[in-house]
């Protein structure tokens, strides 16, 4: 059974309005369990509406979405997944172990239940002895990996991802790819990753699917042959530099101006 | 290191108040000013001492008042917020109101209070200063309820909770904070809202009602003596709003920090 299927989906913001957009037209995509799936492309491409689609925060316009076999809105209801944005999205006013305990309260988990988890997440994520620490307390990049934390907090067997790295600088950025690799590698997660980094897609995926603007759709889905065993070194390697040129190679393909508009080279 | 830095902060200002009321102390004697026209602080100071018990008495009345008004206002205010967030209709009418209100001195209507109620009856100037409280913490935790991070309520949908949840997991933490910068507002707008309502008629026992009674004797360093007890009533309001904002922002930290 996939984790994600995608099927006929289209998305029309203000229908039958002068401002109607065509977010998403015809959109057919399966993630298979376990596997590592980013969606790049130009802004206005619809990849984070197609994320906030699988996530049921918006429903389509047409055909359906399917998470671990069921709908979306049962996906949602019974917490298959987690999330997590490009703004941390912590509650300022919740300590770190309480913001990743949140997720868990609203699953009902008893108080010495939900505190065993934070720890574990915690540990995870390398930040155990920051639990009783408020959020502005920390940088961005603790500040996201506590993010990332609260979405693992369930054990989910999916993770949805909308430039959750997008605000940090280079080098964080670059350890935090390399420790999501690690977090899902132990724990089996099926990934979706909105990026528009190429450099970013490539080193974490095993596909990467390259969608155009106007109307949203899916223009290529490039496999990355880098394997499961991804170090730093993985970013010097050719083959590296060989997918990043099929991914370019694919983006360029789409209207050269909504390149230099929407994708940055990083 | 923290007394030195408190003296920094404390004797400048202390120093200059001192030097102000012996410059007025000086002038009034130099001059010759008679007491109907300007007093001199020392008669204003043996004034308050010759009066201490009815000042006291006085600041009662009208700190009461307004301590009455505050809490009404309050209570009255944070639970329309809510309306107002549960009924998302009224919503559009919040602001342009809070703006109306805003430009419309509504403490006249203390004296329509005024006729509806018995001439010995506190209520009126209570009812005033329910009002002005009213509205300060209406817009304030309204918006704080409203205004919450879109990315809070994506998540929280993304854990699939009730409206319920959503209100009590985000929009009234969210809103805290609101509600103390409405208080630190409203504590000194109610106890000046107080005073002046009592300049419309009513009962003579307030601190507004006193200041001008002894003026229309040509008491007038008793007058003031009864503006001194009104400075310390006022201050008083402001020092409790000060430390009820110091405990909100030591909840959270000054600085929300980065993204």
């Amino acid at each position: 059974m996939s984790a994600v299927v995608v099927n006929h989906v289209s998305k029309v913001f203000n229908e039958g309005r002068t401002n109607q957009v065509d977010a998403l037209v015809d959109i057919e995509l399966a993630v298979e369990p376990g596997e590592f799936v980013s969606l790049i492309g130009p802004s206005g491409c619809g990849k984070s509406t197609l994320l906030r689609l699988v996530a049921d925060l918006i429903h389509p316009t047409s055909g359906d979405v399917l998470v671990n076999g069921k709908s979306a809105a049962q996906a949602r209801a019974d917490q298959d997944y987690g999330m997590a944005f490009q703004q941390s999205g912590l509650f300022e006013w919740r300590t770190v172990e309480r913001n990743i305990e949140l997720p868990l309260e609203l699953k009902g988990w008893d108080k010495a239940k939900r505190r065993a988890r934070a720890e574990e997440m915690l540990a995870l994520v390398k930040l155990t002895e920051f639990g009783r620490h408020m959020p502005w307390q920390l940088s961005g990049g603790m500040q996201q990996r506590v993010a990332i934390a609260r979405a693992f907090a369930a054990h989910p067997r999916l993770l949805l991802m909308d430039e959750p790295f997008g605000a940090l600088d280079e080098m964080t950025r670059e350890h935090m790819q390399s420790e999501l690799l690690q977090i899902c590698e132990a724990t089996g997660t099926t990934v979706v990753f909105v990026t528009h980094s190429i450099p970013e897609a490539v080193y974490l995926s095993d596909r990467v699917v390259v969608m155009s603007p106007r109307p949203g759709r899916i223009v290529d889905v490039i496999d990355v042959g880098l394997g499961d065993d991804r170090t730093d070194d993985t970013r010097e390697d050719d083959r590296f530099f060989a997918s990043i040129t099929e991914v370019r190679e694919a983006l360029r393909g789409i209207e050269q101006a909504e390149i230099l508009g929407g994708v940055e080279d990083r | 290191m923290n007394v030195r830095r408190l003296a920094a902060a404390v004797v400048p200002p202390l120093v200059v108040g001192a030097l102000f009321l012996l410059l007025w102390e000086g002038v009034v004697r130099v001059f010759d000013l008679k007491p109907f026209f300007l007093p001199a602080p020392s008669a204003i100071a043996t004034a308050f001492v010759d009066n201490t018990q009815r000042i006291w008495e006085a600041m009662v009345v009208s700190g009461g008042n307004a301590l009455a008004g505050l809490v009404a206002g309050t209570l009255v205010g944070i639970a329309a917020s809510f309306l107002l967030m549960r009924f998302n209709i009224l919503n559009e009418l919040a602001t342009p109101l809070a703006v109306a209100l805003n430009a419309i001195p509504i403490i006249v209507l203390v004296s329509v209070f005024n006729n509806m109620f018995s001439i010995t009856s506190e209520v009126p100037r209570r009812l005033m200063v329910t009002l002005v409280v009213f509205f300060i913490v209406l817009v304030n935790v309204a918006k704080g309820l409203r205004h919450v991070q879109p990315t809070h309520l994506e998540l929280l949908r993304s854990y699939a909770a009730s409206p319920r949840e959503v209100l009590v997991k985000a929009r009234v933490p969210n809103a805290l904070p609101h509600l103390f910068t409405a208080l630190k507002i409203a504590a000194p707008t109610s106890v000046i809202t107080a005073f002046v309502a009592e300049y419309f008629g009513g009962s003579q026992n307030g601190l507004g009602s006193r200041i001008t009674s002894n003026v229309a004797n040509s008491k007038n360093a008793v007058a003031w003596a009864y503006v001194v007890g009104a400075c310390l009533l006022g201050l008083t309001f402001y020092l409790i709003s000060i430390a009820l904002e110091s405990i909100s922002t030591h909840r959270r930290g000054s600085d929300l920090g980065g993204a």
